[in-house]
């Protein structure tokens, strides 16, 4: 049932995942709320063609020509579906290859409006900074580990796989493959945003409250936000630290108990927010790092997305390996 | 408000026992010997009008045996969402979130949460176990009418339960400034012979500070779901 509705989910999102892209302007001034916030309320989507880092060949360019931007879009939505193109091969990597196609993806069809060719803006190559020494011995320990034991248990899955949570609800909100909705709302003291996936609320007080104890640690960690002008700063301390990468499987990125998030959000128009995350953690990366996407205003209500309740997933993952582990013991004999 | 509606923001919680039993019920032994009193049921006055749920005689057997097996198969062992109203009166607060045009409501149990539309009344795609709240004010009572609801939440510890029938009209009446009156109706005719109504207060967390903590007890069931398809079965205390 929760299967059959999370497919029907990711077609109604696909369907409305037209997202308004609208120039920035500049001169362009936020109506308030009743308590006098900046009104960044409503459902808004940060779905984008734009990989997180510049590809290698893309090495020295900064933004895309009007040209090359419809050129990448184009080549990029082909490889989506070139991913569903039936080649008649049948070896497991095939089908985990086409578990997901071009009718799941739900990345828009647009890359970012700035035409910028990654989502990390500093440091300006575009890449996620060289890891610290200590930091690069964590994430290779953590691979290795990950190669000897990609299943003994749930715990050496992803946290996504786990339906603990998936990059998009952040910190640092990280558009995925699909699903890339959120809600907000503003009641007096408090920005709450919800991620679709996977219902994921947080609610974050602007009344200058000091942080959680820091032997308190929470996935999407501790939240605290105020306003500069009409920028809303939300600062994240606090997170859980855990080797499959808070950033889940879309990306390399590792982090351990000393990230701190900044995220700054700007509406620049009736239909944009300008989202930037600075990433600090300063035991894994040699210098902090920041994204900068857009958030598009959706006309749509997002819906419930019931991961756990609906992980026949995890059963396969972890049956599967027992059964190899069973038929590899058996020819050993 | 400014616009003129009672203001509900804040987090709210129940004080009653109501997620262990909605009828009135006296104290039973914890499901897991070993935990003693700890789990142990704490009895408690019910929070349903006349104290009766009009089971139709075949669902009166199922609810029956849902007791029997209430440990295995209440959906909230498995950090399943809790459905409504069942979501209401779960032992852990709940925040309402309220503006001019947005009313969502944050739980902090399984991190559950709703979106209440305060719009034009839409239907949902699709069944969920949260529901599909469509919202509107009668004076100072915001009316809910929750659609969309699949067949697999319970209604609390003792084997209470629903078809995907059910359709569930919650009432938030604000009586104090910390109080808030809550009411259910629930309809539900392939399981009941006709709707009923549960009712209880809602308090204000008055502690300065407060917030909803993270309890993602998913964690907390991976053991219990897939501890037998480990490669190395741990220790069971």
């Amino acid at each position: 049932m929760s299967y059959r509705s999370i497919a029907i989910m990711g077609t109604l999102a696909l369907a409305a995942a037209a997202a308004v892209a609208q120039a920035p302007a500049k001169t362009w001034t936020p109506s308030r709320t009743a308590d006098g916030q900046p009104d960044l309320q409503g459902t808004w989507t940060n779905a984008t063609l734009t990989p997180l880092q510049r590809p290698p060949e893309l090495a020295g360019k900064e933004f895309f020509t009007e040209e090359e931007q419809a050129a990448f879009e184009k080549k990029r939505l082909q490889q989506n579906d070139v991913e569903s193109v039936d080649d008649g091969k049948r070896g497991p990597a095939d089908l985990a290859r086409r578990a997901y196609n071009g009718a799941w993806f739900d990345r828009g069809s647009h890359g970012v409006n700035t035409r910028r060719t990654s989502l990390v803006v500093e440091p300006s190559d575009g890449r996620i900074p060289p890891m610290t020494p200590e930091g690069k011995k964590k994430f290779d320990e953590a691979h290795s580990n990950f190669a000897a034991h990609p299943a003994d248990g749930p715990e050496n899955r992803p946290l996504s796989e786990r339906c603990i949570l998936f990059p998009n609800a952040g910190p640092p909100m990280l558009p995925e493959p699909y699903n890339n909705n959120y809600q907000i709302v503003q009641s007096p003291g408090f920005v709450t945003i919800m991620a679709e996936m996977v219902h994921d609320v947080r609610v974050v007080p602007l009344d200058g409250r000091p942080h959680l104890p820091s032997n308190i640690r929470q996935w999407k960690g501790d939240s605290r936000g105020h306003w500069e002008g009409n920028t809303l700063v939300i600062d994240t301390t606090n997170f859980s630290y855990n080797d499959k990468s808070r950033f889940g499987v879309a990306y390399d990125g590792f982090t351990d108990q000393n990230l701190h998030v900044t995220e700054r959000f700007t509406r620049t128009g009736p239909g944009t927010i300008t989202y930037r995350a600075t990433v600090d953690d300063p035991t894994i990366y040699s210098k902090p790092w920041t994204i900068e996407t857009t958030l598009s205003k959706r006309d749509e209500p997002i819906y419930e997305y019931a991961c756990h309740e609906g992980n026949y997933g995890m059963f396969g993952i972890l049956s599967g390996e027992r059964t190899q582990e069973k038929t590899a013991a058996a020819k050993a004999k | 408000m400014p616009d003129g509606k009672p203001n509900l923001n804040g987090i709210w919680q129940t004080m009653n026992t109501a997620n262990w039993d909605l009828q009135t019920h006296g104290p039973a032994m914890a499901p897991v010997v070993a935990m003693g009193a700890q789990a142990a049921t704490p009895p408690g006055i019910g929070v349903v009008e006349g104290n009766e749920i009009p089971y139709l005689p075949a669902a009166a057997k199922i609810k029956e045996a849902n007791y029997a097996k209430r440990l295995a198969l209440d959906p909230e062992t498995k950090c399943y969402l809790p459905g409504v109203p069942r979501a209401t009166y779960m032992p852990y607060p709940f925040q309402i979130l309220q503006s001019a045009q947005s009313l969502m409501i944050a739980y902090e149990y399984a991190g559950a949460a709703r979106n209440i539309n305060m719009g034009k009344p839409k239907e949902p795609p699709t069944d969920s176990w949260m529901g599909w709240s469509n919202g509107h004010w009668e004076g100072d009572t915001l009316v809910v009418d929750v659609i969309g609801l699949n067949d697999s939440t319970w209604f609390d510890r003792a084997g209470n339960f629903h078809s995907d029938s059910l359709h569930v009209i919650e009432r938030y009446t604000p009586v104090s400034a910390d109080t808030i009156q809550y009411q259910a109706t629930i309809d539900d005719p392939k399981t009941f012979s006709r709707p009923w109504k549960i009712g209880m207060p809602l308090y204000r967390h008055l502690e300065k500070n407060l917030q909803l903590m993270e309890f993602k007890c998913v964690e907390m069931t991976e053991e219990l779901l897939y501890g037998h398809l480990r490669k190395e079965p741990r220790k069971q205390q």
